[in-house]
């Protein structure tokens, strides 16, 4: 009882201290009872989390909401004041080929919340993973499923009321190309029905020699650089004067195939 | 103990819990509430916010007020929504009945799902023009909400999910299927139409219930109707970013008809003489006119009026007085 008053005054970051130290006095314990154990039950009993982290570039530098001056592909001048997007139904593969789908994985990642850029999943089973997959917006059924919490919640402003679904990519900002009012640029990248279907899937592979190893003592980080600069080429480069306004349609599907190729690159994994 | 509770039973007569029942010649619903289980505190929540105007931009336009019960849940009198500061809108009110076996809303279509067609008319700047993180924000600070949130979902928490399943509850309860026509279906009571009435009955299955097909007197497709050469409304194509849907709206249902003028997607028709009349002559070749009418359907005046007969049979005065779904 004593211990747990003094617990309940503690800071949050003194209670990390102690949980880690309780963690060290507990694992000799957690060894010694997996020794009766076969390695294959520990294998597939136990379970630990991993992060994954969204770092934000423009081509390799930095993004900056507002203030900085970027180039597209063409060579115009533009500026990015709001940059999120979906990222859902994590998937990650073994070696052997068996597969783990995160149940209930919706990650908005939104530039103006730099808490949203550091996801950390949790009861994933231990093992090395060599490859991961994802959806970049959100599946067919979650656009048409109701009234959503959490990431998908509608209070997010990335779903669209007057033709459900979500909105899976978006990003707005201004170019002195941009030939709509006030030179903004308006992407909102979404829709799921033929034959403007934008649901697009990032998998990479994962270096076999370092692979994401989870485990009961090591909740490894994978590091992705996010490019936004990305939705205007790769397949087709976009000029600011030709295309600045899309809300779901042809034009999205022009920009979903773009940043189908660039938007993520797996840039390390910390074991 | 006995005269105690029959005591209380005076104070507090035990409420009718609100239940959800498919007419006998209904298919099953699409919408089920399995996900959004019915409850009476869960239905009185979702009516008090479908009345509530306090939700609007100005604190002027509850979804009742271009909903009215009286009009089958249309807008009487209004070719289109009259919203927040005056605002005209687009398109005509539809009436709102039957939503649980709706696959999707609005004259496009557009929203697939009851759950979140409220949204569309909370964020529409010429109806509610509003949006959800400042209705969250009212009904924090406005009583009885978090009281009745509480009551409905355990939690004084209020958030966007539970409005829009509350709102549903009410919507989905909303089931109009006790109409003459109905009755006589069900062959209930001995009712039968009259002999006018089972004319138009026998016109109406030969020219309209390719459409308009039965029990739900509509399809659900979305069909140009001729109504003009040129429409300045694209209609289903705004949603589905295809040509060949430019100027298709949706079939909408012929139930409580007689309740729901004006008519059409833009409520250019008060009556429906003008409905009628316009298939009988004034169906124009647009782009994409249905099939259908490619001849308009011919209708002599008696067909006419047998075909009226028939149609006010689809009036269900049970429904529109149910004192259940009234503002209380």
């Amino acid at each position: 009882m004593a211990t747990l008053f003094f617990l309940f005054h503690l800071s949050n970051f003194q209670k990390m201290k102690i949980s880690q130290y309780l963690l060290a006095l507990l694992c000799p314990i957690i060894l010694l009872s997996s020794c009766n154990k076969s390695d294959d039950d520990v294998a597939t009993d136990t379970k630990s989390s991993f992060t994954l982290e969204f770092e934000h570039q423009v081509n390799g530098s930095p993004l900056a909401l507002n203030t900085t001056t970027y180039k597209n592909a063409k060579g115009e001048d533009f500026k990015i004041n709001v940059f999120k997007y979906y990222v859902s139904n994590i998937k990650l593969s073994k070696a052997d080929g068996t597969t783990y789908l995160l149940p209930e994985s919706y990650f908005l990642i939104d530039e103006s919340k730099p808490a949203s850029k550091l996801i950390t999943v949790n009861d994933v089973p231990t093992g090395d993973y060599t490859k991961i997959e994802y959806t970049i917006g959100v599946d067919y059924a979650r656009n048409f499923a109701g009234a959503q919490t959490g990431a998908l919640d509608p209070i997010n402003g990335m779903f669209w009321t007057w033709n459900s679904g979500y909105i899976f990519v978006k990003l707005e900002g201004t170019s002195p190309q941009s030939t709509a009012a006030n030179n903004l640029l308006t992407f909102h990248i979404g829709g799921v029905v033929d034959p403007n279907n934008t649901i697009r899937t990032y998998s990479t592979e994962i270096n076999a020699a370092n692979p994401l190893r989870i485990r009961m003592d090591s909740k490894p980080d994978m590091h992705f650089m996010v490019n936004a600069a990305s939705l205007f080429t790769g397949t087709t480069d976009v000029s600011f004067a030709t295309l600045n306004f899309t809300m779901g349609g042809a034009n999205s599907v022009i920009v979903a195939n773009n940043y189908a190729k660039g938007l993520f690159r797996l840039d390390h994994i910390h074991n | 103990m006995y005269a105690c509770s029959k005591n209380e039973d005076e104070i507090m007569p035990e409420e009718k819990a609100i239940t959800f029942s498919v007419p006998s010649n209904f298919p099953a619903p699409v919408y089920n509430f399995e996900q959004n289980k019915l409850s009476n505190a869960g239905f009185a929540l979702g009516k008090k916010l479908f009345y509530g105007a306090r939700l609007s931009a100005d604190k002027s336009v509850s979804c009742g007020s271009c909903h009215q019960q009286f009009a089958a849940f249309a807008n009487l009198d209004h070719k289109v929504s009259h919203g927040v500061n005056n605002c005209q809108g687009k398109r005509n009110a539809p009436p709102l009945f039957n939503l649980v076996w709706q696959k999707a809303f609005f004259w496009d279509g557009g929203v697939k799902n009851i759950e979140t067609s409220p949204l569309n008319a909370i964020t529409d700047a010429c109806e509610m023009g509003t949006n959800i993180e400042t209705i969250i924000t009212t009904l924090k600070n406005t009583t009885p909400y978090p009281e009745m949130f509480k009551k409905a979902y355990g939690s004084t928490e209020i958030n966007s999910q539970f409005i829009l399943k509350s709102i549903t509850q009410f919507l989905g309860v909303l089931v109009s299927g006790n109409s003459k026509y109905d009755k006589v279906m069900r062959k209930e009571g001995g009712i039968s139409f009259t002999s006018d009435e089972l004319a138009g009955y026998t016109l109406f299955k030969q020219k309209c219930t390719s459409c308009h097909a039965e029990p739900f007197f509509t399809d659900f497709s979305y069909r140009n109707n001729g109504l003009d050469l040129v429409t300045i409304d694209e209609g289903r194509s705004h949603i589905t970013g295809v040509q060949t849907d430019f100027g298709k709206f949706r079939v909408p249902s012929l139930r409580n008809i007689e309740y729901t003028s004006p008519y059409m997607h833009d409520g250019r028709f008060y009556s429906l003489d003008e409905v009628l009349e316009h298939y009988n002559s004034g169906v124009k070749a647009a782009e994409n006119l249905d099939a259908e009418l490619k001849s308009g359907i011919q209708l002599n005046s008696l067909e006419k009026s047998q075909i009226k007969a028939f149609l006010k049979t689809l009036t269900d005065n049970e429904f529109i007085k149910n004192t259940l779904y009234s503002e209380s």
